[in-house]
């Protein structure tokens, strides 16, 4: 190869990681090579630390690495170099030893600050539980202006239509793809929020990676962590800990909002609350259609990820397409929405989750759906199967 | 390889196999006890104190500190239950012994055993949250939609760490998939986190 | 030698597969175990190929998810329980006796038993995937109550599996110790042991203590699953957590477990192609041991997260940046080993030198993930993947080649195809850093582990990520054709091999003969 050439093959090669990493979505998803800095006081910390950590790696990685490729040069047989005799020296042996150990303590020190700081969670402005579940978030408002304020905050729609087996969908085409939820959590600035984190079944991890920390959620545990957001804006994280089938596709989104748009959310969402609660507990006949467009909205984010969109199942999760049980009696059907399976420990029960016009909706849905004709079920139904 | 010398193997051999076996008993015996030891000591998993005496404590109530109690409940997995606290939070001074209730309700149609575990943050202050009556100190079991209040009798050590002012309880009502109370057995009393 | 006992039980090899079921002979079962080790490394790195198929693009289009976990899961179990371990007892085998002067292993019989009850229990292990439910997919650190409660029914199968791999590695371990502790030859004492056999003898008391401990940890596993108790289950008194506490409590020595023989290697190699004494022998000897002891007290460093006093992440964040201390002697002694040396490159030596600095670049990100307030940022994400993967792959992996391109001469008699072998060292060294060296930037930008999709962000890094893979994947396959090449034939070996050789296994004729020092040789 001519040196015109090699000089070409290295332009192309510089020129094409130099489109390939500006031409896709860089965004501000994720910052491009280093730990972000993030947006709370102990994020920022995190970052100081790591970059402190990765300079020390780096310059005693060239000392060492930079002695070790001049004696490859220098003293190799090729040219002459003749083996030394020495095999022990104690003074640089000290040497070497003693001086990591003061740089591990000089690390040891804001190390020590800063995780003294993360957790000490005392004095919070409010509380909120975050409660996992195999695989979505519950989060409670413990106190406050939204005190009482319970949702499930689950991947949307759009996401969880690309993300299906070759769903033919161009995932780079979704916004916030495997990023983004139904219902996000909403802090207000500016405040301490201190979370109680637990689980409902196995355990996961609380992760947004702006705020600068995560915390396992153990069922049985309630594990204390909090923020303090400066400014408002949206921040995306992720589950953190391996949780079953679909431990990639529980994210994790926090919405900050001033103070006052906060308490405007808070009232909203309370009044909202209300209204569903007093839909759920009347004893209204629903007609076809409402439960199944209902239903439908609810078996997205409840069922589909394991009996599929398709309802034909996969893996060790059985289809309702023409199963016995969507298409016989109804009360075998809620019975195991409600109940859970006493046979198959993955299907889970929905009687706590959901309230009765949900179940009637999603129980409608299953029955009404993919070829089954097995009529209609009505939250009274559900209510006296309890 | 000579016979002295294969005697010698053997009995090494059969030396580094006892300490193979006693290693399988230490993680199976000895590494729960241990754990369960540290955890009482530091609180390390949440757990609270037992006491049967109150009085102890209540001899010298703090009448100078306030500390807010806040209390929370929790359904594990697929437990068809109903569980709330009817005071989500009280303020008490240290010392001083204070009755809160919780109200469970079983949803199903069907008889079922539950245990509720609970959970003391921030857990350093596990070891000066003292309990005299609680619901989680056995196994509880619910008829076909039956309903209970239970109530939960405290007292917070005095020497409770300066610092804290906030406490939050915490329980997680689990289904024991049993069909029967298990009643003050051996193992009842010990394997029942208090 | 072997001639002069030839109307004894001792004689050549013989023949037939059958030679093979029986052997009792410490360079055929180490044999075995390193074809064994190299037909997991295989398999497991097939899966790891299923893996990067996967995550090559955004979106999914080749398995589902609970599938995807039971890859990870089974190419962490295949590739630490199946390859790395295995073959480190094989080169064990090979190598012990030769070192210290001994005619085989101290129980040879047990030593075939050790090496067989390894397919049976991985055949059991690949078997669970085939099984109705499908395989493992709690990862292979399996928490609790994942791996119990919501875990699938092939997990007692899984649970047999690793109960047999911690018997052979029981089995094997006492069997290295008896041989380095009452088989040397007359004048071998402790401190004149070749590094090799030194860091196997605190290895093998690593492996003593703790896989029994994993042992247990199935075991409650099982009987929490299948028997009604509850050590990990918060309903009936037990603890998830505690779960953790065990599993780590093998699985931090277990790592060191990993790497300590190949500091031994390492240790062998660099002096030979610098023509050099080893730099620092009885430092090296004291930081080994000192390794080894630090990895009992520091086993939380994995569990930052789940919630601990401050009290406790503290000792286990200072605990953990220790071992920093005598892990950089090591390296520094190596690096004092070359200066003023007179070095030539043979493949042993690159494969080597790559251990070194990749291995400390790994060492690097372990120091990194060690301060507990940055951890809860890198935890759980692919900046670990990347760590444990330089540490493992070019460290503990790479250690292992070095070793067979430095020991095959003395084992076939014939010297490897050197153009064969520069091309496998090249294509590896370039592909597994382009592999795992932008796993780290994925971490840091926020991908979590164990996830079979991932926004379009991270397309870039993991396409290429996939690419590294499946290089490297390949180019081990490069691996395979030197070396039954190696086998078949080629130059002839000399006795010394190496022109800087030092060491008993050198004065042996090359191929090393059946049987060796029958008559125990005197070292000065």
């Amino acid at each position: 190869m001519s040196v015109r050439k090699l000089k070409q093959a290295v332009i192309a090669l510089f020129s094409s990681v130099l489109v390939m990493t500006s031409s896709h979505a860089w965004a501000a998803e994720i910052s491009s090579l280093n730990l972000r800095k993030g947006v709370t006081e102990v994020s920022r910390n995190a970052y100081d630390l790591h970059m402190i950590v990765l300079w020390i790696c780096v310059v005693i990685g060239v000392v060492v690495f930079g002695a070790m490729i001049y004696s490859m040069f220098a003293h190799r047989k090729s040219k002459g170099a003749v083996a030394a005799s020495f095999h022990e020296s104690h003074k640089v042996e000290v040497l070497w030893t003693v001086i990591p150990f003061i740089i591990l303590i000089a690390l040891a020190i804001p190390a020590t600050k800063n995780l003294l700081l993360i957790e000490d969670a005392s004095n919070p402005d409010m509380t909120i539980k975050v409660t996992s579940y195999q695989w979505k978030w519950q989060y409670e408002y413990m106190d406050g202006d939204a005190e009482g304020v319970k949702f499930f905050s689950s991947l949307d729609k759009a996401s969880n239509d690309a993300r299906a087996m070759n769903s033919g969908i161009d995932v780079t085409k979704v916004a916030h793809y495997l990023n983004n939820v139904d219902n996000e959590l909403v802090i207000p600035t500016g405040k301490k929020v201190r979370f109680l984190i637990t689980s409902n079944d196995v355990i996961h991890s609380w992760w947004v990676p702006d705020f600068g920390f995560k915390k396992d959620a153990i069922p049985g545990y309630i594990n204390e962590a909090w923020t303090l957001v400066e400014d408002a804006g949206t921040y995306r994280g992720k589950c953190a800990e391996l949780c079953g089938k679909d431990h990639g596709f529980m994210p994790i989104v926090v919405v900050a909002k001033e103070e006052g748009d906060y308490k405007k959310w808070a009232a909203a969402k309370k009044a909202e609350a209300d209204a569903a609660a007093a839909a759920a507990s009347s004893d209204k006949t629903w007609s076809k259609a409402e439960l199944m467009a209902k239903g439908a909205a609810v078996y997205g984010t409840s069922c589909a990820a394991c009996h599929q969109a398709n309802g034909e199942g996969t893996g060790p999760f059985p289809p309702l397409k023409g199963s016995a049980l969507a298409t016989g009696p109804a009360a075998g059907h809620i019975d195991i929405v409600v109940n859970g399976s006493k046979t198959n420990p993955l299907m889970a029960a929905y009687g706590a989750q959901l309230n009765d016009l949900d179940l009637a909706a999603v129980i409608t849905y299953e029955r009404n759906s993919w070829g089954n004709d097995a009529g209609i079920v009505q939250p009274k139904d559900v209510k006296a199967a309890r | 390889m000579n016979e002295d010398q294969q005697q010698k193997n053997k009995r090494l051999a059969g030396k580094l196999s006892l300490s193979a076996v006693a290693m399988v008993v230490f993680a199976i015996v000895a590494l729960p006890a241990l754990y369960n030891l540290i955890c009482n000591i530091t609180g390390l998993d949440g757990r609270t104190g037992r006491i049967e005496k109150e009085q102890a404590l209540a001899t010298r109530p703090d009448k100078t500190r306030v500390i807010k109690i806040e209390f929370d409940a929790n359904v594990n997995g697929d437990l068809p239950w109903e569980f709330k606290a009817l005071t989500r939070r009280i303020e008490v001074h240290p010392g001083e012994v204070a009755t809160v209730s919780y109200y469970a309700k079983n949803l199903s149609n069907r008889t079922i055993v539950g245990q509720a575990v609970p959970y003391v943050t921030p857990i350093k202050v596990a070891k000066y949250f003292n309990k005299t009556e609680c619901f989680c100190f056995s196994q509880q079991k619910f008829g076909p939609g039956e309903d209970k209040e239970m109530p939960l009798r405290f007292i917070v050590d005095p020497d409770l760490p300066k610092d804290v002012n906030t406490i939050t309880l915490s329980y997680t009502f689990f289904d024991t998939k049993q069909s029967g109370v298990e009643e003050d057995s051996a193992k009842a009393e010990n394997a029942t986190p208090q | 030698m072997s001639t002069a006992h030839a109307e004894h039980e001792h004689h050549g090899a013989p023949s037939g597969l059958l030679r093979w079921v029986f052997t009792t002979n410490h360079k055929d079962i180490g044999t075995l175990y390193l074809w064994f080790a190299f037909a997991m490394l295989l398999v497991g790195g097939s899966f790891a190929m299923v893996i990067r198929l996967e995550l090559l693009q955004p979106g999914m289009q080749w398995v589902d998810p609970n599938f995807f976990n039971s890859m990870t899961t089974m190419h962490g179990l295949i590739m630490v329980f199946g390859a790395i371990m295995p073959a480190f007892v094989g080169l064990a085998n090979w190598l012990v006796p030769m070192m210290i002067g001994a005619p085989d292993m101290a129980l040879p019989r047990m030593n075939n038993w050790s090496f067989w009850i390894l397919p049976f229990a991985g055949t059991m292990l690949l078997s669970t995937m085939f099984m109705e439910g499908g395989g493992p997919n709690f990862g292979w650190t399996f928490y609790a109550p994942l791996s119990t409660t919501y875990a699938p029914a092939s997990t007692d199968f899984f649970i047999f599996a690793v109960h047999m791999l911690g018997f052979s590695s029981i089995m094997g371990s006492i069997n290295i110790i008896a041989t380095i502790m009452n088989m040397r030859a007359p004048g071998m004492t402790l401190m004149k042991m070749p590094l090799f056999v030194w860091t196997w003898l605190i290895t093998a008391f690593l492996l003593i203590a703790v896989m029994p401990v994993l042992a247990g940890a199935v075991t409650m596993m099982l009987t929490d699953r299948n028997f009604g108790t509850s050590f990990f289950d918060a309903a009936g008194g037990g603890d998830p957590v505690l779960f953790q506490h065990v599993f780590w409590f093998f699985g931090h020595p277990e790592v060191y477990i990993m790497i300590l023989p190949a500091f031994g290697i390492v240790s062998q190699i660099i002096p030979t192609f610098a023509r050099k004494r080893l730099f620092g022998y009885s430092s090296m000897v004291y930081a080994t041991a000192s390794i080894a002891f630090l990895s009992f007290i520091v086993w939380a460093h994995h569990m930052f997260t789940v919630g601990m006093p401050v009290a406790g992440e503290l000792f286990f964040l200072y605990a953990t940046v220790l071992i920093a201390v005598p892990t950089g002697v090591k390296v520094f002694n190596w690096v004092a080993t070359m200066w003023q040396g007179s070095m030539t490159f043979e493949l042993p030596m690159k494969w080597a030198l790559a251990f070194v600095i990749l291995f400390t670049i790994g060492g690097f990100s372990g120091l990194m993930l060690g301060i507990a307030p940055v951890d809860f940022q890198y935890h759980d994400t692919y900046f670990v993947v990347a760590h444990f993967h330089y540490v493992l792959v070019t460290g503990a992996l790479f250690s292992i080649i070095a070793a067979v391109y430095y020991w095959l001469p003395k084992w076939t008699g014939h010297m490897y195809s050197e153009s064969l072998g520069n091309w496998h060292f090249w294509t590896s060294i370039v592909f597994v850093n382009i592999t795992f060296f932008p796993q780290h930037f994925l971490g840091l930008a926020g991908m979590p582990r164990r996830i079979p999709d991932y926004n379009a962000a991270f397309a870039d890094f993991n396409f290429m990520s996939s690419i590294g893979a499946f290089g490297f994947g390949l180019a081990q396959l490069l691996f395979l054709a030197l070396v039954i090449k190696c086998i078949k034939g080629g130059e002839k070996a000399t006795d010394q091999v190496w022109e800087g050789a030092e060491g008993l296994e050198w004065e042996i004729p090359s191929p090393a003969p059946y049987h060796t020092f029958a008559e125990a040789p005197e070292v000065k």
